[in-house]
């Protein structure tokens, strides 16, 4: 064999090597929305899904109640007049999250508001992103040596957990995930990159056997959910429904933590209706998870968690632009919920973070690390020395039930 | 591929065509792939004893590091930089041997019984010794009677490890007595359920019991096997009607005695047989398939090239259609062989492409390497395989090492080569049809013949 001729124009360097770089940076492909997934012991459920690109905090859950907001935004974050929902009489919610408004109801469902992760300043996606996942403490967006994420090194705390059998649902990790307890990931929506002539030809090859029929059905369907235009509406659900599907149906097995990735947040023009797409694509997420779930659902805690959030001020294209303190959805039957988390900074200019953005008050990720202490029954002390070494975790903000 | 023979030797027993390799075509030409001894791991291997000495370096580390070191951070990351080269050079020859290798049968048994005696390589300490478990105690002994590997699998750390045998102690021994701690029977009872009698065995809940007692003393010392009679419990066990050891001191020859009369128990033999006979050839066997490899084995003194014999001898083997699906071992393994990529080719890898290439697809695709969830393996089942996960995974893997490897290859010689009088007129058909070429090989390997075994 080792006289089998080279390919032309392939070294044997290049052997897999290019299919393989996809996996390095989830980060670095805005693209890439692979499902990890890993199992420990216990019962509770533990999904994370990172909101890439800087979901609106200001628009999602509208601080109404804080009469400077309007002197900032004439056409986002409109309140009643936009059809937003009560919360608690201060916040109201998106309209487009209406459908999530049973689960606020049932204190399935809870935000925190003015929150962020150490980065400061430069508000950059990446680094904002790298920081999210790797958990470290460093405003300008710099990883910690090891470079792993913090949902992984939580995993390494689970006593006997079975956490190092994992799925690689696609072609990148996520690195949220990534470290030395083993992890695989697949990926639905990341579909088989075959041309529409070759899924057909593919479809009857598999119609030759039952069992592969019937697999092979499911599995084009997944795919062919990612196969779409941006920004349909309910192509990109059909997307994340596919996401949250196979999650719920590992989450109902053997697996305990998954994650995944929701993109489109970046919303510097036209919010009203990239926000709208983006928020559809949540909520169908989240209610097929509780769906597919069923009575798991009872134990699980959603983490929605973004990279920083958004300007206060709407920029000329009716849309915002990179800031800093954000807001974190928490949804699950696991939630102590209907609540809005988090001190409010308030909105008047003076009150701004560099004049500019909505002043973080808590780190993000503390709530992160008392919903792990509650759902996994960590001790806090290694939650703050191991998983989120550095991060402030305060005082319990009793986001688990 | 021109014969059926050939192609069920080939994708049956074997791992699949690989250009330029001489094919088996009968049951002949299977066994001599078995005559010569296994070419073992090669120079440079890692053994168990440096194995057991990363092992002590790292505790050495972690109470330098529980002391707060100065150096503690580039002692630990020291461990775990050899750590992880050992784990990547396992991996690389794991993988790349039965890539390269034209005795795929011998490639076949060996997962084979890696898998009868399912051993886990999760964490450092199990990871480490399942490599050297298969080097040393399953390979070496895939054509030998069956009691020698047995013998070798029983005191292999792995298998003490996984199996917790390291934790039993005879509650009536020295220590037994001094420090209160008694017996585990975890290996005890899978040595019977799984390793020899089988779960429908004639054993019960006191065989178990005895045979725990009796396989008290094996042991660990540095990290190596060791008979330990002061924890061995005293006095004679008694397991399947037979008796062991009670003169003298406890030793491992009582152990070995035990062992080889299980190798040899009549349903030992129905046990082996049946397992031999559903892996490779497919499910529900007829009774009287098995009672001939069952007696074939008997009366080979529990040999198992004796069993073998027999399992190729009948015309069932060489019967189609193919009803078994490849494992994801398999089908990475077929499929690499099938456009001609060598473990050469790997090697050129760093250790990340490796991971992300081949490692993490073979875990997307469910299996992921020497990590299956339970002592009793990787199930047989075809429907645990062709998922719609697993099989889109199979795929979308098989379509990025075509798009690199494969491109140029033409989808009706690739077909031939592969699958040959395999592939039904419709895979033909239905392949010749793609739009590239690169397509059309693609759509072979994800073809149910090319998945099926």
């Amino acid at each position: 064999m080792s006289n089998t001729p080279t390919p032309q124009g392939l070294t044997r360097r290049g052997l897999l090597t290019r299919s393989l770089a996809l996996g390095c940076s989830a980060a670095a492909s805005p693209f890439i929305t692979p499902v990890t997934l890993a199992s420990t012991p216990g019962d509770a459920r533990l999904v994370v899904i990172v909101l890439r690109g800087a979901m609106d905090g200001l628009d999602v859950v509208q601080p109404i109640g804080d009469r400077a907001l309007r002197q900032h935004r004439k056409t986002l974050s409109l309140g009643e007049e936009g059809g937003a929902q009560d919360l608690d009489g201060f916040f109201m919610l998106h309209p487009s999250l209406a459908p999530l408004m049973p689960l606020w109801q049932a204190g399935e469902m809870s935000f925190a508001h003015a929150v962020s992760t150490p980065y400061r300043d430069k508000r950059s996606h990446f680094d904002g992103q790298d920081l999210l996942e790797n958990g470290g403490n460093s405003a300008d967006g710099g990883m910690t040596p090891g470079r792993d994420g913090w949902l992984n090194r939580m995993l390494s705390l689970l006593p006997g957990a079975q956490a190092e059998t994992a799925f690689a649902v696609g072609r990148g990790e996520l690195l949220l995930l990534r470290g030395d307890v083993p992890i695989s990931s697949w990926s639905p929506d990341n579909d088989m990159d075959l041309s529409p002539q070759a899924q057909l030809l593919l479809g009857q090859v598999w119609a030759q056997d039952p069992l592969f029929a019937a697999a092979g059905r499911t599995a084009m369907a997944i795919s062919a959910a990612r196969d779409v235009p941006e920004g349909m509406n309910t192509r990109t659900s059909q997307r994340a429904e596919a996401l949250a599907t196979f999650t719920a149906e590992q989450l109902s097995g053997a697996s305990r933590v998954a994650a995944f990735s929701l993109n489109g947040w970046d919303t510097h023009q036209s919010q009203k209706g990239a926000l709208n797409r983006a928020l559809v694509e949540l909520s169908t997420a989240i209610l097929t998870l509780k769906s597919g779930l069923g009575p798991v659902w009872g134990n699980t805690a959603v983490l929605c968690l973004t990279e920083f959030g958004r300007t206060v001020r709407e920029n000329g294209a009716k849309g915002t632009d990179h800031g800093t303190g954000g807001a974190a959805l928490f949804a699950g039957g696991a939630l102590k919920g209907k609540t809005v988390h988090g001190d409010w900074p308030g909105l008047n200019p003076s009150q701004l973070y560099r004049d500019r953005d909505l002043m973080p008050t808590a780190d993000v990720r503390r709530y992160a690390g008392w919903a792990m202490r509650d759902l996994f029954g960590l001790a806090l002390s290694d939650v703050e020395s191991q998983v989120f070494p550095g991060v402030e975790m305060g005082s319990d903000p009793r986001l688990i039930a | 591929m021109q014969t059926a023979q050939t192609a069920i030797a080939t994708v049956r027993f074997g791992t699949g065509a690989a250009p330029g390799q001489p094919m088996a075509n009968n049951r002949q030409t299977l066994m001599d792939q078995l005559r010569a001894e296994d070419p073992g791991p090669g120079r440079d291997y890692t053994d168990l004893a440096a194995r057991a000495k990363l092992l002590e370096d790292q505790s050495e580390s972690r109470k330098e590091i529980r002391k707060n070191a100065k150096n503690a951070k580039a002692l630990a990351q020291d461990i775990t930089d050899r750590f992880r080269a050992t784990l990547h050079q396992d991996n690389l020859r794991l993988i790349g041997r039965s890539v390269d290798s034209p005795a795929g049968f011998r490639e076949r048994l060996a997962w084979f019984w890696t898998d009868h005696f399912t051993v886990a390589a999760d964490g450092r300490r199990r990871t480490l010794l399942a490599y050297d478990f298969v080097e040393t105690a399953i390979r070496p002994y895939i054509a030998k009677p069956f009691a020698e590997m047995l013998k070798a699998v029983v005191r292999h750390p792995a298998m003490l490890v996984y199996l917790n045998q390291v934790r039993s102690v005879g509650p009536n021994s020295r220590m037994g007595q001094k420090r209160n701690r008694g017996l585990n029977e975890n290996l005890a009872r899978e040595v019977l359920e799984l390793h020899t009698v089988g779960v429908g065995g004639s054993y019960v809940q006191r065989d178990v019991r005895e045979f725990a007692e009796l396989l008290t003393g094996m042991s660990l010392e540095d990290g190596l096997f060791r008979f330990r009679p002061g924890i061995a419990e005293p006095g004679a066990e008694t397991v399947l009607g037979r008796a062991y050891g009670g003169k003298g001191q406890a030793s491992v020859e009582d152990v070995d005695r035990a062992l080889e009369d299980l190798a040899l128990h009549p349903d030992t033999a129905q046990h082996l047989a049946r397992k031999l006979i559903v892996h490779f050839v497919g499910p529900d066997p007829a009774e009287d398939y098995v009672k001939a490899v069952a007696d074939a084995y008997l009366q080979g003194d529990g040999r198992l090239t004796s069993a073998y014999h027999t399992l190729l001898d009948d015309p069932r083997a060489w019967a189609l259609p193919l009803v078994n699906a490849k494992t994801p071992q398999h089908f990475l393994v077929s499929t690499l062989r099938s456009v001609g990529v060598t473990s050469a080719d790997l090697a050129t890898l760093k250790r990340g492409e490796f991971g992300r290439g081949i490692l993490a697809p073979l875990a997307a695709m469910g299996q992921p390497i020497l990590r299956p969830l339970g002592p009793d393996g990787w199930p047989e089942d075809p429907a645990n395989w062709i998922t719609p996960a697993g099989l889109a995974a199979r795929v979308e893997w098989a379509n990025r090492v075509v798009q690199q490897r494969g491109k140029d290859l033409d989808p009706a010689a690739f077909l031939e080569q592969t699958l040959g009088v395999l592939a039904p007129p419709r895979l033909k058909e239905l392949t010749a049809r793609a739009e590239t070429r690169h397509e059309g090989v693609t759509l072979v390997l994800a073809s149910p013949t090319f998945n099926r075994r």
